[in-house]
């Protein structure tokens, strides 16, 4: 296994046990984040996006969610095979996560201060003292006055306790971080804010990071990569460039599509036919066929294989598969 | 936050006054004349009445109930006991003590039993340990506490001989009251905290905190348990409360010259004065408690804490 | 017409939908099957019980448990099982009534006191708070003693001390659904404000109440058994389970079958009636379900 990629994931396969039958959250799933690279994991809700990244950081809720099949493997050592007191080395202070809603992701009745050191003493101990300045200075990082380290959660606004978030996941300098849907639950204004903090800060830090989200505008303001995901899997991964440049999957192409143009006179958004597939019941073959406009008899029997579509672009799709269809 | 709890304890007067005006008229309808009580059944009519008079029993209702009012407030006098003659206080606290260690020792019994259980079925949720702790529980909370009681003396006492069927003094004449009236809560509390611990560990909060590499144990019981704390003691406090005025049955099982065994004997032999008087003291109690359980939200919840600035 | 159909058939299909959970939960139709059990026993005790509750028989006291006297018999030779199944009505009787006088009581002040708010509420909501600041087994003891010992003044001292829990349980509810968009709806349409609690807002906060009345009734047997076993219920030789206990009390060390029966009678009564509202709980609101 070379080094090539900070993360790699093959085949990773995700399910829940439910009342309502297995939820096939993540089925075949395929990955490659490289060294200082960011990749923007993009979805529609019930994609799966957050389920993988519960799965990397062997965070699903238990005994509901396993890990049924699939390798990751981070700095080239398989996470999926290590015990539960070396991934307690490797979180936090390797790889950090940033929650989707920064209002239930701080501990209310602890400082936001004490939320911070309680990172640094777990993976860089010192004297109380050092680890209470580093715990400031990382406040100030990301814009909020150290003497607010005593403050409780609810003292803070949502912006700024999203802020908390991201110092917390920073303190510790980790090499991946995982953002989820960091700027979903804010303000507009604040989204921006938040999205400029976390540019900056992941080139100060030099840190790689998978940003999930289902705006593509935030993609084409902070990342480098695309992984398109539908119905457990990626359908599409290509440079942001390329994909912006042009799509393949008819999902991506669709999601293009609902974006409004404001320079055109449009009565309608664009919207994809269809719901997203009921995940206890997964479409056979590919699982976008039920919606797809230019579904094919096969589609619904096997699902596609890998066709590369250019310099690090590929795409899952019969479309391409086709000799002379490019 | 002072001037909070001091406007609350000024709320408790109209709640005392309320109580008392209750138990005051439920006392006036009650049959019995305290006169005849007072003086026994040899003495003639005439002296009855002639007491009756002086006592005021012949003035309207709210004439009696303004001066039992007023003696209440402002000389917080609440009269003598028709029976030993002794202030309706000094009988009150002559049995206080005892009714204070039982329920004492029945609230911690619960606590020290009840949250550990609680935290344990619900990390093992669906778990036997947490199937077999909910059928138990379910089992006490639908327990008669004079059965259990009743139960216990046979075993322990009657069969086994191990511990005493009556008394309050030793530590193990403690043991089996403490218990027949602590399953109860024992049984409220592990359930309560299960419930709470589940709701809560299902927080992002702890799932950050996992994220951050921490270890298991101080998930659960730093984050997880600091903030299952306040429905936990909600429900102790109110059990406490429940205790303090409701041990009458197991004060009567067992002997327990308590607070509730007073109140029966006091009604049984038209003592009004006295359960009049250990009334408002139970809810007084009561009602300090429920006090107290709010400034322990304060402690434990910055949230609450300030709100009360 | 149309849409009064479809409401009542949503109607009819929540219930069956909270029906079809319930039923899963085995537990909970443990508990409804014994409680339809002792219903059926209560109903037909003439016919189950072997011998009449009161007939003494000197020459057969103190019994074990036999085979013409299942639960052997008392100190007066009266049949212990015959006993227990009269006593079923009387606890049935007096936990179902006594819930019904704190229910409607209870969820009257506490629909006033939602619906209207302002001062009404305060001052209904005050005199709650004295209500609630006396425990319930000691308030019950004041109001049976005062009212004397009966049946019927035992359901109403134990519903008279737990008006209060209802009370506060139908304000929170009303105070939630009072606002909805609904309601706003049928004042429009100029429905009286009565119509509006009984026919809009009380409906539509069944689950919580369904809840605290199934186990509200547990409560009310066990209070009610406490207050005969300390001689201020139903006094003998009326067969009750709580007095049953008192009676056999003074004997346990010789015969305690004379508890031991009784106490279980009670106890099934109690646990059935716990499932069943606990099952209740899951199966009304699936949300709380964990």
């Amino acid at each position: 296994m070379a080094e090539k990629h900070l993360l790699e994931i093959k085949n990773l396969t995700i399910h829940y046990q439910t009342d309502y039958g297995t939820v096939h959250a993540v089925e075949g799933f395929n990955l490659e984040v490289g060294n200082g690279e960011t990749l923007g994991l993009v979805g529609e809700t019930g994609a799966g996006k957050t389920t993988t990244a519960f799965g990397i950081m062997q965070l699903l809720p238990e005994p509901a969610g396993k890990v049924v099949a699939g390798e990751i493997y981070f700095r080239g050592e398989n996470l999926l095979g290590k015990s539960k007191t070396e991934m307690k080395k490797i979180l936090g202070k390797q790889i950090a996560m940033i929650f989707q809603d920064p209002m239930t992701s701080l501990n209310p009745v602890m400082t936001v201060g004490a939320q911070i050191e309680e990172m640094i003493k777990l993976h860089e101990p010192g004297t109380k003292e050092e680890i209470k300045e580093k715990a400031k200075k990382m406040l100030e990082v990301v814009g909020i006055p150290a003497v607010r380290q005593d403050e409780y959660p609810h003292q803070f606004s949502g912006g700024m306790k999203q802020r908390v978030v991201i110092a917390i996941a920073l303190s510790c300098n980790p090499m991946l971080l995982i953002a989820d849907e960091p700027t979903t639950a804010l303000d507009v204004t604040i989204q921006a804010q938040v999205l400029d903090l976390m540019k900056k800060l992941k080139d100060d830090f030099k840190t790689s990071m998978i940003m999930i989200t289902h705006d593509l505008g935030v993609v084409a303001e902070i990342c480098d990569k695309v992984a398109i995901m539908y119905g457990g899997k990626v359908v599409e991964y290509a440079t942001k460039e390329s994909l912006y440049t042009k799509p393949y999957h008819p999902y991506t192409v669709g999601l293009f599509n609902s974006i409004p143009d404001l320079d055109s006179e449009q009565d309608r958004l664009n919207v994809i036919d269809g719901l997203p597939p009921d995940p206890t019941d997964m479409p056979s073959g590919c699982s976008f066929h039920p919606r797809c406009p230019h579904k094919m008899p096969i589609c619904s029997q096997k699902s596609p294989s890998k066709v590369v579509v250019g310099s690090e672009h590929h795409v899952y799709c019969y479309l391409y598969e086709q000799e002379g269809a490019l | 936050m002072l001037k909070y709890f001091a406007r609350r304890i000024l709320m408790l007067i109209p709640v005392i006054l309320g109580v008392a005006f209750i138990v005051f008229f439920l006392l006036y309808i009650t049959p019995g004349d305290p006169a005849r009580i007072i003086l026994g059944d040899q003495a003639t009519e005439e002296s009855v009445l002639q007491l009756r008079e002086e006592m005021g029993l012949n003035d309207p209702f709210f004439v009696r109930f303004g001066k039992y009012a007023y003696n209440l407030v402002v000389n917080q006098d609440v009269g003598k006991s028709y029976v030993t003659k002794r202030p309706v206080w000094d009988e009150i606290m002559t049995v206080f003590p005892a009714t204070l260690k039982l329920a004492g020792s029945s609230i911690l019994l619960a606590l020290l039993i009840g949250i550990p259980i609680g935290i344990i079925s619900a990390i093992k949720q669906y778990s036997i340990f947490d199937n077999v702790t909910m059928l138990f529980a379910l089992i006490g909370i639908s327990m008669p506490v004079f059965w259990l009681g009743l139960l216990l003396i046979l075993l322990f006492s009657v069969k086994l001989g191990w511990l005493p069927s009556s008394g309050y003094t030793t530590l193990n004449a403690m043991i089996l009251p403490a218990v027949a009236l602590g399953a109860q809560s024992i049984a409220i509390i592990t359930r309560m905290t299960r419930s709470s611990m589940l709701e809560v560990i299902r927080m992002d909060y702890i799932r950050m905190a996992r994220s951050k590499g921490q270890d298991e144990n101080k998930v659960v019981f730093k984050h997880a348990l600091g903030n299952a704390l306040i429905p936990i003691i909600t429900i102790a406090g109110l059990q406490f409360g429940r205790l303090l005025g409701g041990a009458v049955l197991t004060e009567s099982i067992f002997s327990i010259p308590g607070i509730g065994r007073l109140m029966v004997e006091s009604i049984k032999m038209r003592d009004f004065p006295v359960v009049q008087g250990g009334v408002l003291f139970v809810a007084i109690s009561f009602s300090l408690v429920n006090l107290l359980v709010d400034l322990l939200y304060a402690y434990v919840d910055p949230r609450i804490k300030s709100q009360y600035k | 017409m149309n849409t009064v159909k479809q409401k009542k058939n949503k109607k009819k299909s929540i219930w069956l939908d909270v029906w079809r959970r319930l039923r899963k939960n085995k537990m909970a139709v443990g508990g409804l099957v014994i409680i339809i059990l002792l219903f059926l026993t209560a109903i037909f005790a003439d016919w189950i019980a072997p011998y009449s509750y009161e007939s003494q028989d000197l020459l057969n006291m103190f019994q074990t448990p036999s085979f013409e006297h299942w639960f052997g018999t008392d100190e007066f030779g009266r049949d212990i099982f015959s006993r227990i199944v009269y006593g079923s009505r009387i606890s049935l009787e007096v936990g179902f009534i006594a819930v019904g006088i704190s229910l409607i009581i209870g969820g009257s002040i506490g629909a006033i006191a939602g619906y209207y708010g302002g001062r009404l509420e305060n001052l209904l909501m005050r005199c709650m708070d004295v209500l609630l600041a006396i425990p319930e087994i000691l308030l019950a003891i004041a109001i049976v003693a005062a009212l004397g010992p009966s049946i019927a003044n035992l359901m109403i001292a134990v519903g008279i001390s737990s008006i209060p829990g209802y009370a506060r349980l139908v304000r929170a509810s009303v105070m939630s659904i009072r606002e909805q968009e609904f309601i706003e709806a049928a004042r429009a349409a100029g429905s009286s404000d009565f119509r509006i609690i009984v026919k809009h807002i009380l409906p539509n906060c069944m689950a919580p109440i369904i809840v605290q009345a199934t186990i509200g009734v547990a409560i009310a047997i066990l209070t009610a058994a406490g207050l005969s076993f300390i001689g201020l219920g139903i006094q003998p030789p009326t067969p009750e389970w709580g007095s049953m206990l008192s009676g056999g009390r003074s004997y346990i060390r010789d015969y305690p079958h004379m508890t031991l029966f009784p106490g279980i009678a009670m106890m099934v009564t109690i646990l059935a009636l716990n499932l069943l509202g606990d099952g209740l709980r899951d199966a009304l609101d699936p949300k709380l379900k964990n």
